[in-house]
């Protein structure tokens, strides 16, 4: 059937910031639905308030409103656009939940949009765990059977039902946080009675565990004309107990038999089927190792990570073919193209095997509960394709930049806690598992401790025994065939090199001389049954290589950021992408490398030449090697790529942009400082120490507050505040890095941030990022105003200056990102990042100025053509930082120097502080502004009560709870009090009674477990209570006044002013 | 031990020999269902030929009592990726190169079976030679008189309460028994010559006739009788069946430029615009321009390639497939195929007797 002519506009509803459990893809399922609706002649109206995002592009959507993804702002786009259908499920949950609130409130009806793609009712019937599995008893599908119970004694009992074990899945609470199994009725006591009390609303689900089960997931697509298809099936490597999303998982499944392959197939079509959905959906199944018994997990009736998991594993596009579904076209009418010969109800062969590594915030959360569970915890993922599963993990292992290049940890564990360690799955626990085979456990051993399947388990012990073979030899006397072994199954030059005590040369010299290098093979949907049009690459060292490289035409390589991480987020592969796009436009191949499944670097049709492969210096000089590049383009795929830079050119490949001595006289802090002096631009005072003594010397010396990290990197993890010698000596007991660490001065100001794009010689800065929080609040987790609303000419002018002098100074190329704080009348540079930063895709929307593109031309050695700083946007552009604390058991939310955030929102108006407002109450439900009446609760330190003087009118009118200090305090200046807590337990009981709207908690010494601040911050996080522990962010909360929103604007309407005002 | 895949056009792999070391030779054609290998290797329709999967990782599973499609492994080599040596499942017995060896079927692993793939879908007609010599010669001929090997000598009958249906042996999957058995048929098994006389005798409510190995026209000296046969009872034909249907009546039949293997391949109903998924297994197609559109019309057709992929008599109560609806290996989406088969079977009978 072809598709409605009567669609004619259609409302896409993105997810928008990036949290835990929804991630980059949605940004590229959503970006690629909108441009396969546009190439459909559909004018598209996109509503998605994360900046960083290519889906927020304008060649993406006809109309693009960075607008709050509440009802009341989709209500006014909708009255203003009249669309005639809205299709919500490219936004996540986020997309889905709204849609059904639009509804809910009548509004889909009252403006008769026509939702698209998968009926509501199919989408409650899909996220509502009750619904669905009432359902599926209807259609005669087994589910785990469940209840929510209130009582230890009502879990014992419907234990007794259904027969242990049984899950406890406490409600709302942080990283499944207070759940468990239960083998018997004894242990359900404990768990039942931990998990109630766990919950904020002392509710906890009792279901029949099916932990330890084969977790199998299927992508199942399916159009108005029921045909259905399965794009691929996936298997947990760790079983069912373990969210698929903190699961390593492999495509194809492994252990199946086709018997079970169909059966499971034909199951989740008959679900599909039944809940009607059109478009893509994400079933996952358990499977009993033992028997055919198994039983419904979830469906997910939209694209979803795996969903972008298995458009990557075989090149089928699954966002791109559901919006043309949910369009009236049938799977049969629509081309596949990869292969542009095949059609969309083809269902991938694929002759690789995918390998997703999960990549988690541990690194940054040291106090975080590493435990996996039934709540997914990762920020990002990994995916790695090789021709045997060995290969293939211990590609996933380097890709993740951890550290590691092969399945070996640094662990000091003894037999007995290793034994220990593999029973309860963690972020490490891969590796235990093969430190436990070094130390000679047997598969048997370990899949009873674990439960993985033994198929995984013996490819893990092969590769232990070939670690062993190896190292009975001498570099000298290692045979051939078992190098070419160790090749086949995956193992990194690196590892040889470090195994053998060699250089990487050595290793990759002796390739050369016995002619070995990689293949690379294709990724066509096919397994090479038909000739592809658009494939994509990786690499294997078994086989013939299939990848014809163009000759004649200049090449340049970009280097992707990788997994998403805390830190290193969407923005780089927005940068990323639009290199690419701009080395394209300029006649020149766009070559890219990044193993990051949920993005659109990784879509088939970003680059020219797209590897799939680690962001490691063995894989990419293979590529290099490969692909004869002209050069590599390290500024765009954030720190990974810039750390690349320097071994890269050591081994003689072209660097384009900034050189690697000016990278390293930016970011090894004594060179820095030099430079800076040079220029003369204030630096901050610091003091290198080595002792304890010491670091309490230079403290006094420089004066308190001081700000303490470690030194060989500038900035980075583990920096804090201190304000005494007591927090001192008390973190340096605590702390995990060692000596030498860089005691700072610590300079309260104001911070400001810039991007600026030099050719060299000339520097242009678009504008200055004005942090709302004073310096000691990561930039990337402070709320940020663009144009800075508060610096004067004289400023703003010295600002530039030293942009200008630094960027000339080290002759930066492209991109360079300066972090600045006003102190009094001095302004000092805090850090310059000679890169791409967070900041640079919002500045590129928000002023209209291609900076990616304008920093390419410039690495290719073009001369900008505008310099300086450029006038102010006529309105405001306000950036929020979105955390997933709830996501994580034993993080603290307090704000400091440590980055936290895992996305970004943005708000835009003419008026700061609806700028200010949409960026806050940025989602239905959250942070909402105060009305008076409502109540608050307060808890200042010492230091905060000073500051508040003066500004506490802004206080009255409200409910005001407060800790006893805080209270007396505010007594004192004669504000009244409506009651005084002690307890954290008080707050919640409170909230159950009288919502609080808001807690402010200025921390004594952050991240401190047992503090009643501490436990304040978790009930508030818990209860999604907003927690301000920044008086400056608080103070802009208070001036956003309720009801006071400006009507939606598509941003090119802000732009087109901007025109304006320019002339 | 050491050995090598030669191929006919030149090209030679170096590999692990497994099963039986003699090594051997045969039409190399290639599947690519990423499950399924233990019922690949023992459907009678490779008969003759060297089956290379393109699923890199063959043997995780092991190899069961249950999914064997004939008695014994059928075709003539295999050539795998990576032979999995130790694998995990609750139902295997054996590892696949155990059966290999069992039964004397030759198999060489560590090759890159994509390159081998890339090589047939080029050059079409491919042969191969699994040997320790990569020097010898690969025979060039295709196998003949393969469905008279593996077609079954003698009748059996299997009860049931259901209608009786004859079934033609030209190398059936134990599938296509099990589903008519499944559904209630009494099935009785014949050689593929059987006449029409000896069927007769049976009184079938229905014929089947299944799938099978090698080129359609080497049946037509049979044709005749099996045309005799299928018009006076309901038939239904599946893979080399159907093909043999188009033969009788005076359609024509091609070679494949590589054939259709796998699991994957969709087909559209043409009544019904309705797609599905199948289990295809052929290197023969019947070809459209040839049918004579005067007793047959197409019922489905290969979205992919629009090739032939289904036939419906306009009068007689018969009606073929080139796929499997039988699936094992694949999926069993056009299972119902075998439903309305029997309730034909059963409302005809009905009125036979009305
Ligand atoms: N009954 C159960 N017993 C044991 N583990 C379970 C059970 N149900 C779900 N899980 C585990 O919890 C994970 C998350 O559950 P799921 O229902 O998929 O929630 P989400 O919507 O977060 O994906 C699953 O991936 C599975 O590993
Ligand atoms: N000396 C200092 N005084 C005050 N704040 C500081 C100082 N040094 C760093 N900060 C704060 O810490 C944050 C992170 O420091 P930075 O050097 O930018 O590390 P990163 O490399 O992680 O961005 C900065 O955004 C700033 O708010
Ligand atoms: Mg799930
Ligand atoms: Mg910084």
């Amino acid at each position: 059937m072809p598709k409605f002519e009567h669609i004619k506009k259609i409302l896409v509803i993105g997810s928008g910031p990036i949290i835990i459990g929804q991630a980059a893809e949605f940004d590229y399922a959503g970006a690629q639905a909108c441009l396969a609706l546009k190439e459909e002649g559909i004018e598209v109206v996109l509503v998605n308030n994360n900046p960083a995002t290519i889906m927020t592009d304008e060649e993406v959507a006809d109309k693009i409103y960075m607008e709050p993804l509440t009802v009341a702002s989709l209500e006014a786009i909708i009255a203003k656009e009249r669309p005639d259908g809205i299709l919500p499920t490219l936004g996540g949950q986020t997309g889905l939940n709204l849609a059904v609130e639009l509804a809910d409130a009548g509004i889909i009806e009252r403006y008769n949009v026509r939702l698209l793609g998968t009926p509501l009712d199919t989408i409650k019937k899909g996220e509502d765990r009750e619904e669905f599995k009432r359902m599926m008893i209807e259609i005669g599908e087994p589910v785990p059977e469940s209840k929510t119970v209130n009582t230890v004694q009502e879990a014992l009992d419907f234990a007794e039902e259904i027969d242990y074990p049984v899950i406890v899945r406490p409600a709302y609470t942080l990283g499944g946080y207070g759940g468990g199994i239960a083998g018997d009725a004894a242990e359900l006591q404990e768990v039942a009675k931990r998990g109630i009390a766990a919950s904020p609303i002392e509710q906890i689900l009792i279901e029949r565990s099916v932990k330890g089960w084969k977790e199998i997931e299927y992508e199942v697509m399916r159009d108005s004309n029921d045909t259905c298809i399965i794009v691929c099936n996936m298997e947990n490597l760790d079983p069912v107990g373990v969210h698929t999303g903190d699961s390593i998982v492999v495509a194809p499944s492994q252990t199946l038999t086709d018997r079970q392959y169909q059966m499971l197939r034909s199951v989740s079509t008959k679900v599909i089927r039944a809940l009607g959905v059109v478009g893509g959906c994400n079933i996952q199944i358990a499977l009993d190792p033992y028997s055919e018994q198994y039983y419904l997990i979830e469906v997910n009736p939209r694209v979803s990570r795996s969903s972008a998991l298995a458009s990557k594993a075989t090149g089928y596009p699954i966002a791109r073919i559901s919006a043309k579904l949910a369009i009236g076209y049938h799977l049969d009418e629509v081309v596949n193209p990869i292969t542009g010969y095949t059609y969309a109800s083809f269902e991938p062969a694929i002759d690789y095997i995918v390998t997703k590594i999960p990549r988690w915030p541990f690194d940054k959360f040291p106090q975080a509960n590493r435990s996996l569970g039934t709540q997914m915890k990762a920020t990002g993922e990994v995916m790695s394709l090789d021709r045997n599963f060995e290969a293939s993990l211990l590609k996933g292992i380097r890709s993740l930049e951890i550290g590691v290049h092969h399945l070996q940890l640094e662990l000091n564990l003894t037999d007995e806690e290793l034994a220990e360690g593999i029973v309860e799955a963690t972020d490490t626990r891969i590796f235990l598992v093969a430190e436990a085979m070094r130390r000679g456990m047997t598969v048997e051993q370990i899949h009873a401790k674990t439960e993985i399947d033994p198929f995984f388990l013996y490819s893990i012990e092969k590769i232990v025994q070939i670690e062993k073979q190896l190292a009975s030899y001498s570099w000298a006397t290692v045979p051939e065939e078992l190098l070419k072994e160790a090749k086949l199954r995956g193992f990194a030059d690196v590892t040889l090199k470090e195994m053998y005590q060699i250089s990487l040369d050595d290793v990759r010299n002796r390739w050369k001389q016995l002619g070995w290098a990689p293949s690379y093979k294709l990724v066509d949907t096919c397994a090479a049954e038909f000739v592809a049009a658009t494939p994509y690459y990786y690499s294997t060292w078994q086989g013939r290589d299939e990848v014809k490289v163009s000759e004649g035409k200049k090449k340049v390589l970009v280097l992707g950021s990788g997994p998403i991480r805390i830190g290193q987020g969407i923005e780089f592969d927005y940068c990323s992408v639009h290199a690419a796009k701009s080395l394209k436009r300029l006649g020149i191949e766009a070559v890219v490398i990044n193993n990051n499944p949920e993005t659109v670097s990784t879509d088939f049709n970003t680059a020219d030449q797209l590897y799939f492969e680690p962001l490691a210096l063995e894989d990419v000089l293979n590529v290099v090697e490969k692909e004869q590049v002209d050069g590599v383009m390290v500024q765009f795929g954030g720190q990974t790529a810039v750390n690349l830079a320097d071994p890269l050119s050591q081994m003689g490949v072209q660097i384009y942009g900034t050189s690697v001595s000016s990278i390293d006289m930016v970011e090894d802090r004594d060179l820095f400082y030099q430079l800076l002096k040079k220029l003369d631009i204030p630096h901050i005072p610091g003091i290198s120490v080595n002792s304890e003594q010491e670091a309490i010397n230079a403290a006094v010396k420089l004066e308190y507050p001081v700000l303490v990290r470690p030194s060989y990197v500038i900035g980075g993890r583990g920096m804090v505040v201190l304000n005494n010698t007591e927090e001192l000596v008390s973190y340096l007991q605590e702390t995990t890095f060692s000596f030498p660490l860089l005691v700072d001065k610590y300079i309260s100001g104001m911070e400001v941030e810039v991007d600026a794009i030099c050719d060299g010689e000339q520097v242009l800065v678009p504008g200055i990022f004005q942090h709302v929080e004073r310096a000691g609040v990561h930039s990337g987790d402070s709320m940020a105003i663009f144009p800075a609303p508060s610096l004067n000419e004289l400023q703003k002018a010295t600002i530039t200056r030293y942009t200008e002098d630094i960027a000339r100074e080290i002759k930066a190329k492209g991109l360079i990102n300066i972090q600045l704080v006003i102190a009094g009348e001095r302004i000092y540079v805090l850090e310059v990042n000679p890169r791409a930063s967070r900041t640079v895709p919002i500045i590129s929307k928000i002023t209209g100025v291609p900076m990616v593109e304008l920093a390419v031309k410039a690495q290719l050695g073009q001369k900008l053509e505008s310099t300086g700083l450029l006038a102010d946007i006529p309105f405001f552009a306000v950036k929020g930082p979105v955390f997933s604390t709830v996501k994580l058991s034993g993080v603290d939310p307090a704000l400091g120097p440590e980055m936290k955030s895992t996305g970004e929102v943005i708000g835009l108006s003419y008026q700061i502080q609806t700028a200010l407002g949409k960026a806050l109450h940025w989602k239905e439900g959250i942070c909402q502004p105060l009305e008076t009446g409502d109540a608050l609760f307060i808890s200042l330190s010492d230091g905060a009560k000073e500051e508040m003087k003066g500004k506490l009118s802004a206080l009255s009118g409200l409910k005001i709870l407060a800790t006893p200090g805080t209270a007396a305090y505010l007594q004192q200046h004669g504000l009244a009090v409506e009651a005084v807590l002690t307890k954290a337990a008080q707050v919640k009981e409170w909230h159950q009674t009288t919502e609080i709207k808001a807690i402010l908690n200025t921390p004594t010494v952050g991240n401190k477990q047992g503090r009643f601040g501490f436990e304040l911050r978790q009930v508030a996080v818990q209860l999604n209570i907003p927690c301000f522990t920044s008086l400056d962010t608080f103070q802009s909360y208070l001036q956003v006044k309720a009801g006071n929103v400006s009507d939606p604007l598509d941003l090119n309407v802000y732009l087109q002013q901007k025109e304006r005002v320019q002339i | 031990m050491k050995g090598y895949i030669v191929l006919s056009t030149g090209d030679i792999f170096e590999g692990e020999l497994f099963g039986d070391q003699r090594g051997c030779s045969g039409e190399l054609v290639f599947n690519t269902g990423m499950t399924g290998y233990q019922e690949v290797l023992t459907d009678p329709s490779y008969a003759g030929q060297i089956v290379t999967f393109t699923y890199p990782l063959i043997g995780n599973y092991g190899v069961n009592m249950l999914d064997d499609e004939s008695i014994r492994p059928v075709c003539t080599g295999l050539v795998v990726g990576n032979l999995c040596q130790t694998p995990s499942h609750y139902q295997s017995n054996n590892t696949l190169s155990e059966i290999a060896e069992q039964y004397g079927l030759s198999g060489i692993a560590g090759v890159d079976t994509r390159a081998i793939t890339h090589i047939i879908r080029e050059h079409g007609l491919v042969f191969g030679k699994i040997t320790t010599d990569p020097s010898e010669l690969v025979p060039t001929k295709p196998a003949t008189g393969q469905v008279a090997a593996v077609s079954t000598k003698t009748k059996t009958k299997h009860s049931g309460e259901g209608p009786h249906i004859v079934m033609f042996d030209f190398g059936y999957k134990k599938s296509i028994l099990t589903a008519l058995l499944d559904k209630g048929c009494a099935v009785t098994v014949v050689p593929y010559n059987t006449n029409f006389k000896e069927v007769a005798e049976l009184n079938p409510d229905g014929i089947m006739l299944t799938n099978g190995p090698g080129d359609p026209k080497e049946m037509l000296p049979h044709l005749p009788e099996l045309k005799k046969i299928i018009e006076a009872y309901p038939t239904f034909a599946i893979c080399l069946g159907h093909q043999i249907v188009a033969l009788a009546y005076g359609a024509d039949t091609d070679r494949l430029p590589y054939g259709h293997r796998g699991s994957n391949h969709p087909v559209k109903n043409l009544k019904t615009g309705k797609v599905y998924m199948t289990s295809q297994n052929h290197g023969y197609m019947v070809k459209e321009s040839s049918i004579n559109t005067k007793y047959l019309e197409v019922s489905y057709i290969n979205v992919n390639d629009k090739s032939v992929e289904g036939l419906t008599h306009r009068y007689l109560p018969i009606s073929t497939v080139q796929f499997h609806p039988e699936a094992h290996p694949g999926p069993s989406d056009t299972d119902p195929l075998f439903t309305e088969f029997i309730q034909q079977c059963q409302a005809i009978g009905e009125k036979n007797y009305a």
